[in-house]
């Protein structure tokens, strides 16, 4: 019996693995795209307004925070590849598509880095790529995302250090400050979140939810404060999404009890020749579906809201390039448009916070389900 | 197509950070936040029942206090029956003794006096009785005192008994 279970444990872990696995390779295959879409680039300086550009340049990650104008803040290049070891330079270096070689201990001196759309790619001696070094490339800069991450996850520690902190001492006073505001959110993760879609085992996965839920919402709200520190399109981004989705799947798996596997791998009442021609595969497929729609879900919501949002603001522009006049008359109309659509994007930024926690919180359910009826 | 390929860098960080908020809210906030709030709601929830519990006990408390008003009531009632069927029953008793007595008084009274009477009669009678001896006497003495008188009377007397 014991050594059954410690079985069951063995395939639970080597699930998560392949989980992990499967995720892996499908970046590497990212800078070869790119490479194509660098020579498509249109040189900087004053032409015209491309709605379209502009908007993939907001909503994509970059290497550089963009301001206004020429003026963008630098964020720091982090790669490593193995035989160059690790190598820190600002993105400023980069600047205007140039090459930069400024680092010494380079044993292939001749090359440099530049930028290719949002990818750091090595350049040969004449400015063209050299695949076979970028593939060999990796790439942990501290870019716009990974710049609000950080910052939203140093947030977090701090907002909820002080949250926690009213619960510490005394914890029979009634709530005050900060601690009221978020304490009645903290109560509706748990009483209409994890306790009526994990039932019973809810407190395991409480500390998961919490993190997930205010994780995504600070950055969906960062997102749609349009000033500098803010403004990123993180969750609107695949990588954290798909980040996220993996994490609540590799908790799904590693709480998934026996009940679990044998109902959605071997139906009970459904002749066998059913079972494995037909819902095995497809259960198996439900398995893998379940946390990609949960990354997909939240990343067109968040991506198609900036769009729209950044849309109705580049008619301004467009309209503008015609007539001057068209331009100031339409801008009130996509003022208040750009306004109705973050108003409609905040009410979105919740509830893509909310779906994404309580759509877990039910897989961790169905995971944890222990076989009491059929 | 960028948009929709994942990159390296960003999982790295998006893991890493996650991870770290993920321990420390774990350890440092989640835990006292929750812990907190099931202490307080556990304390809350006691603090109602015991507040039912109290307004139970005060109704109970209410309902025993009437019911030791209205026993104390009931014997106050029987005690002041008692009370005055005790006091009638005193003066009765007394009014009777008193009648007993005063008959009794009186009985002796009048017995007293009765015996007072029959004593009184008896001495007036022996009283009367030497008085008329004594009188008699007297008469006796002065009527037999000379010779002439006692020839009257006895002629007197002589006249008077007729020989019939």
């Amino acid at each position: 019996m014991t050594t059954g279970i410690k079985g069951f444990r063995h395939f639970k872990s080597l699930l998560a693995a392949i989980a992990l696995l499967l995720a892996v390779p499908s970046f590497s295959y990212a800078g070869d795209t790119a490479s194509t879409e660098a020579s498509a680039k249109a040189p900087e300086g004053k032409e015209k307004f491309n709605a379209g550009d502009m908007i993939i340049e907001h909503v994509s990650d970059a290497h550089s925070w963009h301001i206004a104008g020429n003026f963008s803040i630098p964020l720091p290049i982090i790669l490593y590849s193995k035989d160059r070891g690790l190598m820190i330079f600002s993105s400023s270096k980069l600047k205007h598509g140039g090459v930069f070689k400024g680092l010494e201990k380079d044993p292939n001196s001749a090359n440099g880095f530049k930028e290719s759309g949002v990818h750091i790619v090595v350049a040969n001696e004449d400015g063209t790529i050299n695949k076979a070094e970028t593939d060999k490339l990796w790439d942990l800069s501290i870019t716009k995302n990974a710049f609000t991450i950080l910052m939203a996850g140093f947030l977090l520690i701090i907002v909820f250090l002080s949250v926690a902190k009213g619960y510490k001492q005394g914890a029979m006073t009634a709530p005050k400050g900060i601690q009221s505001f978020f304490e009645p959110v903290v109560q509706f993760i748990r009483d209409d979140i994890a306790l009526p879609s994990i039932g019973k085992k809810y407190e395991k996965f409480m500390p998961f939810l919490l993190t997930l839920f205010f994780f995504i919402l600070f950055l969906n709200v960062f997102g749609l404060i349009p000033f500098f520190p803010f403004g990123a399109n993180v969750t609107g981004n695949i990588t954290i999404t798909m980040t996220l989705a993996c994490f609540t799947f590799i908790v799904m798996m590693a709480n998934s009890g026996k009940a679990y596997w044998s109902h959605t791998l071997w139906m009970p009442g459904v002749p066998a020749v059913v079972k494995i021609l037909i819902l095995g595969p497809i259960e198996t497929l439900g398995i893998i579906l379940k946390p990609f729609t949960l990354l997909i879900r939240i990343f067109a919501n968040m991506l198609a809201g900036h769009i729209v949002a950044l849309s109705f603001f580049s008619l301004i522009f467009i309209f503008g390039a015609i007539n001057i006049g068209a331009g100031y008359g339409v801008s009130v109309v996509s003022v208040i448009f750009t306004i109705i659509m973050l108003l409609l994007d905040t009410l979105v930024a919740l509830i893509q916070a909310y779906v994404f926690t309580l759509l877990s919180a039910m897989y961790f359910g169905m995971a944890t389900e222990e076989a009491e009826h059929h | 197509m960028d948009l929709i390929l994942p990159s390296f860098g960003l999982i790295f960080w998006m893991t890493l950070t996650f991870l770290v908020v993920f321990f420390t809210l774990k350890k440092f906030a989640w835990k006292p936040i929750l812990s907190g709030l099931k202490d307080r709601e556990q304390s809350i929830q006691n603090a109602l029942d015991s507040a039912e519990r109290a307004k139970l006990e005060m109704a109970a408390l209410q309902a025993s206090n009437e019911k030791i008003l209205q026993e104390a009531r009931a014997e106050r009632d029987s005690l002041l029956k008692e009370a005055r069927e005790t006091k009638d029953a005193i003066i009765n008793e007394a009014k009777g003794k008193a009648q007993k007595e005063a008959t009794k008084l009186i009985q002796d009274a009048r017995e007293a006096i009765q015996n007072e009477k029959a004593a009184a009669l008896a001495e007036l009678k022996s009283q009367v009785a030497t008085l008329s001896i004594e009188i008699a006497e007297k008469i006796l003495k002065s009527e037999l005192s000379s010779d002439e008188k006692q020839k009257s009377l006895v002629n007197n007397m002589l006249k008077e008994v007729s020989l019939n």
